[in-house]
């Protein structure tokens, strides 16, 4: 018949399903048979311990949403409730407080393993330009899910960001008030950032789908940064990355149980468990962890305009990190120059989280500018330098190649069939 | 010189590290006690609260802190969590005054508490508060726990942290010199002294026993289930431990047709 999908699915329901809307082909294809580079690491588990996390979160947070009252006066004690009175409500609420932490630790695993080995390089322009909007979602997301409970620290922080956008010039106090929805951070600011805050993740999920769809097209990078060549150096992602996605899971799981039962509170801040007071300023207002590098760049830079395109450039910057990078070898690897600017940089940013979380005194003063100039040199002027001036190490042949390579130079025969591509049982 | 700028890197975090350890605040360290709840590895991982204690903490919050503070999340069903029973429970909530339903004259009344009440407040709002004491304000003590740095401690070391003023140091009419008070000057008169209550339980009333067992109830208010979460958290733990384990161990076979082929033909 015309138009109808041809199935491969002997089982008659299945098949007549798979007929007209041929999902379980596309499961087959892209998470069966997928051909996947055989020499993945653990890092490789990042990706879909994120998508596990941003399901964790939805579901979390559909259930907290029940019971939160989203105005000044009730939001503080509707999250109580829910901590006291609800029933696993304390369970709900760590959860989805520690999960915005888990988030960003496995989102910034995921960049760096994404600049370490090339990941954004031709053809994957797209794929990283989409992850990095990701990130922007992730934050704005995070930053309005923390106001949420109307603590000192939720009121204080919304304050300070919001402001931030006055600084652009001419529309800038226009946008902090469309913002604020007023003329100050109060009950309509609440409403607006939890309508937005529950809006977010399901345009989070809308681009994690462009996302997996553009890694299918192009197929993941990996640790050796070349191309597969051919059947040899691929696995079928079922059953073994399956497999080995398992072991990252529950693993993240574990840490995630062990922080949520014992820690609950290690990343918080004390002060917002003290209900959201206008008349009263916080001895410091810290942002969350995972924003620290971030503040810390701001407040590096003496001017009020250029401190926040600082800030946000220091994120934008990255869109354009495929063109910055003129090196044609992805996998750090095999370019020594590159490798370490990249360790240095990521030393940078652990610096300036520790900057940001305190005073804007010295010596944190120092070191934040020191670290933010480093920060920039590394992806304005050292990344597209490196394309001519340093030497890479000789790479492998094929991904097959450097392990048999060892003891057999030039040699490398086939995989038994079972290993090169199983085909997932059909069911 | 790559070896150059690693090291001035190392030397910036380590300089930020070292700034982070001699700390932004001049407070003298905390006392020691030992805490059922925390502390040690063992009492994080499976400490429960000291029932004994939390209930002795619950007699003093009741005669003594009560007075000026409140703690309006907590409702008196919550005290079945320190071991109190339902008898018990009534027995205190009726002995409280709570507000009542409007009478057929529209005007406000009052009648004895029920367990299903909150915790009645000293005062009905917090102009009334502060006109009671001084322009202060006593804070709610329904999350003081986690709304503090290291809670507890803090607690502990406050309550006991009322000494003379070094030399030279003048603190005006109305306020008291505490050791462990940001700016040291607080306007809570030093609420417990030796003997402030007498435990019904035969402990003796120190000032420190008193302060730990406080500060172990400001705990259980802080945090109510914190017994249920870890009794959970342990089987939960347990739980993925094994299933990392296990999928590992299924990792391993599954790829074992893979290690091999490579073994085997470097062999």
């Amino acid at each position: 018949m015309a138009g109808l999908h041809k199935s491969d699915f002997q089982n008659p329901v299945l098949n007549w399903v798979d007929t007209r809307l041929p999902i379980l082909t596309l499961m087959t294809k892209e998470y069966g048979s997928f051909p996947t580079p055989k020499n993945f690491n653990y890092f490789w588990n990042f990706g879909a311990l994120a998508v596990v996390n941003l399901m964790v979160m939805i579901a979390s947070g559909i259930f907290l949403s029940m019971n939160y009252n989203a105005s000044t006066a009730g939001a503080f004690d509707s999250v109580e409730r829910i901590m006291r009175d609800v029933n696993y409500g304390w369970l709900l609420r760590y959860v989805h407080m520690n999960g915005a932490s888990m988030f960003f630790i496995i989102i910034y695993i995921h960049i760096f393993r994404g600049m370490y080995y090339g990941s954004y390089k031709a053809p994957r322009e797209l794929l990283w330009m989409s992850g990095v909007t990701l990130f922007l979602l992730l934050m704005a997301t995070a930053f309005m899910g923390y106001v949420l409970p109307w603590g000192q620290m939720s009121y204080w922080g919304a304050t300070v960001i919001t402001n931030l956008f006055s600084a652009i010039p001419g529309v800038g106090n226009w946008i902090v008030t469309l913002l604020w929805g007023g003329f100050s951070v109060d009950n309509p600011t609440l409403n607006r950032f939890f309508s937005l805050h529950y809006l977010l993740p399901f345009v989070i999920t809308g681009v994690v789908f462009l996302h997996v769809v553009a890694l299918h097209i192009t197929g993941s990078n990996n640790p050796l940064g070349i191309d597969p060549k051919s059947e040899q150096d691929t696995l079928p992602f079922h059953p073994y990355y399956t497999a080995k996605d398992s072991v990252g899971m529950a693993v993240y799981f574990l840490v995630f149980a062990t922080i949520v039962f014992f820690i609950p509170n290690l990343f918080g801040e004390a002060d917002n468990y003290i209900p959201a007071n206008p008349l009263q300023t916080p001895n410091a207002i810290v942002p969350e962890w995972y924003f620290l590098p971030f503040y810390a760049i701001l407040r590096s830079v003496p001017d009020k305009l250029f401190g926040v395109i600082c800030m946000f450039g220091s994120i934008l910057v990255w869109f354009v990190l495929p063109w910055l990078d003129t090196s044609p070898v992805r996998s750090a690897r095999f370019r020594p120059m590159y490798r370490w600017s990249l360790r240095l940089m990521v030393l940078s940013m652990l610096a300036l989280g520790v900057v940001g979380a305190h005073h804007p005194i010295e010596p944190y003063v120092s070191i934040g500018r020191l670290a933010t100039i480093y920060y920039f040199l590394h992806f304005l002027v050292l990344v597209p330098l490196f394309g001519f001036i340093e030497r890479p190490l000789p790479l492998p042949e094929s991904i097959s190649k450097p392990v048999l390579r060892r003891n057999f130079p030039g040699g490398g025969g086939p995989l038994p069939t079972g290993a090169a591509a199983k085909p997932m049982e059909k069911i | 010189m790559r070896r150059l700028a690693a090291a001035a890197a190392l030397g910036m975090v380590l300089l930020a590290g070292a700034a982070y350890a001699a700390g932004e605040e001049e407070l003298p360290p905390f006392l020691k006690t030992n805490w059922s709840f925390g502390g040690t590895f063992a009492a994080d991982a499976f400490g429960t609260y000291d029932r004994a204690s939390a209930q002795r903490g619950f007699q003093v919050w009741n005669e003594v802190c009560s007075s000026c503070h409140s703690m309006k999340l907590m409702s008196y069903r919550n005290l079945a969590g320190i071991g109190l029973t339902a008898g018990q429970i009534r027995a205190i909530a009726a002995s409280k005054t709570v507000p009542g339903d409007l009478n057929d004259q529209g005007e406000p009344t009052t009648r004895p508490g029920l367990p299903s009440d909150h915790f009645a407040s000293p005062y009905p709002n917090e102009k009334a508060s502060r006109a009671a004491n001084n322009g202060a304000y006593p804070p709610d003590h329904s999350l003081i726990v986690n709304a503090r740095v290291n809670g507890a401690n803090y607690i502990y070391s406050l309550l006991q942290g009322y000494v003379e003023p070094p030399p030279g140091v003048k603190v005006p009419d109305g306020l008291y010199y505490n050791k462990w008070f940001v700016g040291h000057q607080i306007h809570m008169p030093a609420p417990l002294q030796d003997n402030s209550v007498t435990y019904a339980d035969g402990t003796k009333a120190t000032l420190a026993q008193e302060s730990h067992d406080v500060a172990t109830f400001l705990y259980f208010a802080s945090n109510p289930h914190m017994d249920e979460r870890k009794h959970l958290g342990v089987r939960i733990v347990g739980f993925f431990a094994l299933m990392a384990g296990l999928t590992y161990a299924v990792k391993k076979h599954v790829w074992s047709d893979v290690h091999k082929a490579t073994h085997d033909e470097e062999r």
